[in-house]
C-alpha cells in the first residue's frame, strides 16, 4: 500500500483522504472542517460543517441556514480513519487549529493564528506535530507587534485628544473579530462608542453568546451628532470619509491593522493615524510558533509565502510553499487587495 | 533628537497642511537655535553629504537584526524606504539619546574623517541607543532624503507665522548658498535686509485648460493667441540694481540662471517680465526639448559648458511692472503693447525674446495654426481676454490655454515594480515595448494615469503573472495593452528602441485590445520621423 499524505493540497482545499474531509475549503464539497468564521475560510455551499461552538453563531449568522455541528476545544472526533481535535488559535473568537492523526502521524491546520493573548479570542496553544501548515501573512522582519496595552494606550490617548478638541474619533476596523477587540480596549470613560452596522451585527451575536463587549449605540442616518459629543465612531475602513461621516463636522480618522506597520500603507489608507494592531502572528511569533510545535515539514499558505519558505529552508526546515485561496478578510485585505 | 522626532511625528500623522504648518510654526519658535536652522536646511535639501554608504547601512542592518542580507533585500521594497526598513528590522528599543538634531548632524559630518570600523561603531551605538521615530529619523539623516510632505513653501509658510515676517522676504533670504553651520538664527531669519523688498515677486496668474473649440469664447477680436511654450513658467525681475528669477511655484531660481543677468544691460530697472524659460537653438530660432532645460533644473551651479550648450532664454508674454509701476490693472492689450516697445530693441545675444503673438480672424483659422503648434516646438495656444487684468492665481475666464491633443500608441507592459513610500507594495512603475517581429522592444517606463483601483487591479495580476524576478523588477507575462500618452518623441541613443518620450503617462488601459494588436518599432519610428 502506498503512503498517502495524512493531508494534501487539492483545487478545492486541504483534503484528508482517511477521514473524506477538507479544511477550509474553498470550493463546494460534503464535508468542511472550518477553522474561523472569516469570510475567506467558511464559505457557504459545503454538506455539512464542523467548527467549535463558540464560532458556530457567527458562522450562522454569516452563512445562513447550514447544517453545522459544534465541537469543543480538544475534544477528539474519529471520522473515518483521522482523529480530529481543534485547538485555540487565538485569531478570533471561536478560531482553531485542527489537528488530524492517522496511524500516529499528526499534522496541524493553524487557519490563522496570533500568540498574544487579546482577552476576547481564546489564548493560542501550540500544538505538537510532524507536519504544520501556517499562513505568514507577516512573514518578515519588518513586522513585530507591540503588546496590547500599549497599543491601548496609544489608542485612549488619541481618542482622548479628539475628544478634548471637540473633534470626532473615526476608527476603521474589520467588523468581525478586530472590531470588538478594540471595544474592548477602549476606555468607556473618556465618551461614548458609536458603531456602523456591519460591525453592530456581530456584536450583537458576540453578546448573545455571552461575550462581553462595552455599551455601544448604533449609528443610523438619523444619529444626531450633537448628541453623542466626545464620541469614537468604529466602522469598517471603506465606510470612513463617506458622506455621512461628513455630519459629524470635525472629525480625525485612523485605521487598526497590522498594516499600519508601514508608513508607506499608513499614509495611503489611514487618514490621520495608524495603529498597529493584528489578529495574526508577527515575524517572532510565527517562528517561535514553528519551533514549539517541534515539526519538520511545514506548508506555507498565505502571505509572503515564498520569502518566508526560503527562510525556513535555510534553517534547518523542510519547508514549501502551498497555493491557496485564503487571505481576502480583515488583516489581509492588503495583500488580498493585491493577490 | 526627541524634539525632532516629535516634530516629525506630527508632521506624519496628519494629512492637513494646516496641522503641518503649525506644528513645523511651535517647533521654530520653542526648538534650539542651530537644531531650527538644521531644519531649515533639511527641509529645503541640504542635507549632510551621505558619510556612510547604503550598502554598509544594508549590512550592518541585517547583521544587527540576526538575518541573512537576502531577507533584508527582500523586505526593503515591500516597505519602500531604506530607513524604515533598517529601523523596523532592528531589535526594538525603550531608549531615546539625549543628543539634539543638531549634535547628530554634527557626529555624522564627523565620520566622513574616520575609518570604517569607527564608522560602523558609531552608527550601531546610535541604532542601540534610539527608539522608535528617533531611530527613522536617525536613518533619514544617514540616507538623505528627507521627503516627508514639507515643501519649502510650506516652510517657509510656518516660519512665517513663527516669526511675523512676510512669506516672500523668508523665501528670499532662504535661497543661495548658505551653510548651517555658519550661519546664525538672526542673519539669516531676523536680521533687517533690504534686497528682500526688491526681490519680491507679483503672484502669478494661472490658466485654465480649454476643453473642446474656442468658439464659446465669443468674439474672436476680443482674444489673444500666443503659442503655449513647454518650458518652465518664470518671472524675471529687475530691480535697484539686481536681477531676480522666480518659478511659478514662488522657488527663487536666480542662481540657476545666470545668463539672465544680462538682461540687465538691456532693459532699464523697474521691469518685471512674465514668460517662459526656454533652452533656445539660436541656430534653429527654436526652442530645444524639455529635456534639454531638464539638465538645467536640476542644477544650482551651472558648468561653463552647460550654459554654452544649454542656454535659456526668457519668453516674455506679459509685463507686470514698468519703470516702478505696478501695471497688473491695465488690460492686456496694453500691458502688451508697453512689452513690445520694451523688447523692441532687444538684440540676438539678449538672453529675453518677445513671444509672438499669432494673428487670427475665425476660430477656424486659429484652429488650423494649433495643428503646426508641434513644428514650432510649441505645445498648444495661450488664449488671453485682450482687456483682462493680470489676476492673482488660477481664476476662470480670462486666460485659457489649449493644448494639443497628447500623442498616442499602444504599448505592452513587460516589467513591472513596486512603487515607494505611499506607493509601497503597490505596483505602479511599469516599462513598455511595442513590437518588433516577434520581439517586444522596451521603450519606455510610466508610472500614472490608473485610478487606485485599476493599480490594485494590475498588482493582484502581476503577482499571480510574474515569470522572472531581478530584485525589485518583476518581467510579467505580455497580456496587458495600454495606450501610452506622451507630449513629444526624440531620437536617444541610451534608449534600446532609440526614442526618448517626454512626459508619458497610461492614458487607458485598453482591456479590448488584443496582444498582437499593439503598436510597432516602425510606427514609433514614424512618429518620431514626423513629431520629433
Amino acid at each position: 500500500m502506498t503512503h498517502q499524505p495524512v493531508l494534501s493540497f487539492t483545487e478545492r482545499g486541504i483534503y484528508c483522504g482517511a477521514g473524506d474531509f477538507y479544511i477550509d475549503p474553498w470550493r463546494p464539497v460534503d464535508r468542511a472542517l472550518i477553522t474561523h468564521g472569516h469570510a475567506d475560510h467558511a464559505r457557504p455551499g459545503h454538506g455539512r460543517y464542523l467548527a467549535t461552538h463558540t464560532a458556530l453563531p457567527i458562522m450562522k449568522h454569516r452563512l445562513g441556514n447550514i447544517d453545522v455541528q459544534g465541537t469543543a476545544y480538544g475534544e477528539v472526533t474519529q471520522i473515518g480513519d483521522a482523529l480530529v481535535s481543534f485547538h485555540p488559535a487565538g485569531h478570533v473568537p471561536g478560531s482553531a487549529q485542527i489537528k488530524v492523526a492517522v496511524d500516529g502521524e499528526v499534522w496541524v491546520a493553524s487557519g490563522d493564528y496570533k500568540i498574544e493573548d487579546d482577552g476576547l479570542s481564546e489564548a493560542f496553544e501550540p500544538q505538537q506535530c510532524h507536519h504544520f501548515i501556517t499562513e505568514s501573512t507577516f512573514g518578515l522582519p519588518i513586522f513585530r507587534w507591540k503588546p496590547q496595552k500599549q497599543v491601548a494606550d496609544e489608542l485612549n490617548t488619541w481618542w482622548r485628544t479628539c475628544a478634548e478638541a471637540g473633534k470626532t474619533a473615526f476608527l476603521g476596523a474589520y467588523s468581525l473579530g478586530k472590531a470588538q477587540r478594540l471595544l474592548r480596549m477602549l476606555e468607556g470613560e473618556i465618551g461614548p462608542i458609536l458603531t456602523h452596522g456591519a460591525i453592530e451585527g456581530s456584536n450583537k451575536v458576540m453578546r448573545q453568546q455571552g461575550i462581553e463587549l462595552p455599551d455601544t449605540a448604533l449609528l443610523t442616518k438619523d444619529t444626531d451628532p450633537k448628541q453623542h459629543r466626545r464620541a469614537l465612531v468604529l466602522a469598517p475602513p471603506s465606510a470612513l470619509g463617506s458622506t455621512w461621516a461628513k455630519r459629524f463636522g470635525p472629525a480625525e480618522s485612523a485605521f487598526a491593522s497590522g498594516w499600519m506597520q508601514l508608513r508607506g500603507i499608513r499614509r495611503r489608507r489611514a487618514g490621520d493615524r495608524g495603529f498597529v494592531i493584528s489578529d495574526h502572528a508577527d515575524w517572532p511569533g510565527l517562528l517561535s510558533t514553528i519551533k514549539e510545535t517541534g515539526a519538520e515539514n511545514i506548508y506555507v499558505t498565505h502571505g509572503y509565502t515564498d520569502i518566508f519558505a526560503r527562510y525556513l529552508g535555510e534553517n534547518g526546515w523542510n519547508a514549501k510553499v502551498v497555493p491557496t485561496e485564503f487571505g481576502s478578510d480583515d488583516d489581509e485585505a492588503e495583500t488580498a487587495a493585491a493577490s | 533628537m526627541k524634539n525632532f522626532a516629535h516634530l516629525f511625528s506630527a508632521i506624519d500623522q496628519s494629512t492637513k497642511t494646516t496641522v503641518k504648518t503649525a506644528a513645523l510654526a511651535a517647533y521654530f519658535k520653542t526648538a534650539p537655535e542651530p537644531d531650527r536652522i538644521w531644519t531649515i536646511a533639511l527641509f529645503s535639501g541640504r542635507r549632510p553629504k551621505r558619510a556612510v554608504t547604503t550598502t554598509r547601512l544594508r549590512e550592518w542592518a541585517a547583521e544587527e537584526a540576526g538575518i541573512p542580507l537576502w531577507l533584508f533585500e527582500e523586505s526593503y521594497p515591500i516597505v519602500g524606504d531604506l530607513a524604515e526598513t533598517i529601523a523596523l528590522v532592528l531589535p526594538e528599543t525603550e531608549t531615546s539619546g539625549d543628543e539634539s538634531l543638531s549634535d547628530w548632524i554634527i557626529g555624522l559630518r564627523a565620520l566622513a574623517k574616520l575609518e570604517e570600523p569607527q564608522r560602523k561603531a558609531y552608527v550601531l551605538d546610535a541604532w542601540q541607543r534610539l527608539g522608535g521615530t528617533e531611530r527613522f529619523v536617525f536613518n533619514k539623516l544617514i540616507t538623505g532624503g528627507f521627503r516627508v510632505g514639507i515643501s519649502q513653501k510650506l516652510m517657509t509658510r510656518a516660519l512665517a507665522q513663527a516669526t511675523g515676517k512676510p512669506e516672500a522676504e523668508l523665501a528670499h533670504r532662504l535661497m543661495g548658498d548658505w551653510q548651517p553651520d555658519e550661519v546664525t538664527w538672526n542673519g539669516l531669519i531676523e536680521a533687517d535686509d533690504p534686497a528682500a523688498d526688491a526681490s519680491r515677486p507679483y503672484p502669478f496668474y494661472l490658466a485654465y485648460a480649454l476643453e473642446g473649440s474656442p468658439n464659446a469664447l465669443g468674439d474672436p477680436t476680443d482674444w489673444r493667441a500666443e503659442w503655449k511654450w513647454d518650458g518652465i513658467r518664470g518671472q524675471l525681475i529687475l530691480r535697484e540694481g539686481a536681477y531676480f528669477v522666480w518659478s511659478r511655484g514662488e522657488e527663487l531660481m536666480t542662481d540657476r540662471f545666470p545668463e539672465l543677468a544680462r538682461a540687465m544691460d538691456f532693459l532699464p530697472m523697474g521691469t518685471v517680465l512674465d514668460g517662459e524659460l526656454l533652452v533656445w537653438q539660436r541656430d534653429e530660432d527654436l526652442p530645444a526639448s524639455f529635456n534639454a532645460l531638464q539638465k538645467r533644473i536640476g542644477r544650482k551651479t551651472v558648468p561653463k559648458k552647460l550654459l554654452t550648450d544649454a542656454p535659456v532664454v526668457l519668453h516674455a508674454y506679459d509685463l507686470l511692472e514698468w519703470q516702478g509701476e505696478d501695471l497688473r490693472d491695465k488690460p492686456f492689450a496694453e500691458r502688451r503693447h508697453l512689452l513690445e516697445k520694451a523688447c523692441a530693441n532687444l538684440p540676438a545675444e539678449a538672453p529675453v525674446k518677445l513671444s509672438p503673438q499669432l494673428d487670427f480672424a475665425t476660430w477656424e483659422a486659429l484652429t488650423g495654426q494649433r495643428a503646426e503648434a508641434r513644428a514650432a516646438h510649441a505645445e498648444g495656444i495661450m488664449l488671453k481676454r485682450a482687456d483682462s487684468p493680470y489676476r492673482v492665481g488660477r481664476k476662470k475666464g480670462d486666460w485659457w490655454k489649449w493644448k494639443l491633443d497628447p500623442l498616442t500608441i499602444d504599448a505592452v507592459m513587460i516589467y513591472a515594480q513596486a512603487g515607494h513610500g505611499r506607493r509601497a507594495n503597490l505596483f505602479t512603475d511599469f516599462t513598455f515595448a511595442v513590437w518588433n517581429g516577434n520581439d517586444l522592444v522596451p521603450f519606455t517606463k510610466a508610472y500614472s494615469g490608473l485610478t487606485d483601483a485599476e493599480f490594485r487591479e494590475i498588482t493582484a495580476w502581476v503577482r499571480k503573472n510574474t515569470q522572472q524576478r531581478f530584485g525589485p523588477v518583476r518581467q510579467v507575462t505580455p497580456h496587458h495593452v495600454f495606450e501610452i500618452a506622451f507630449e513629444g518623441i526624440q531620437s536617444s541613443p541610451r534608449h534600446k528602441s532609440g526614442v526618448a518620450l517626454r512626459f508619458p503617462r497610461m492614458s487607458r488601459w485598453r482591456q479590448d485590445k488584443p496582444l498582437q494588436e499593439a503598436n510597432t518599432l516602425d510606427d514609433l519610428k514614424e512618429m518620431l520621423r514626423l513629431y520629433g
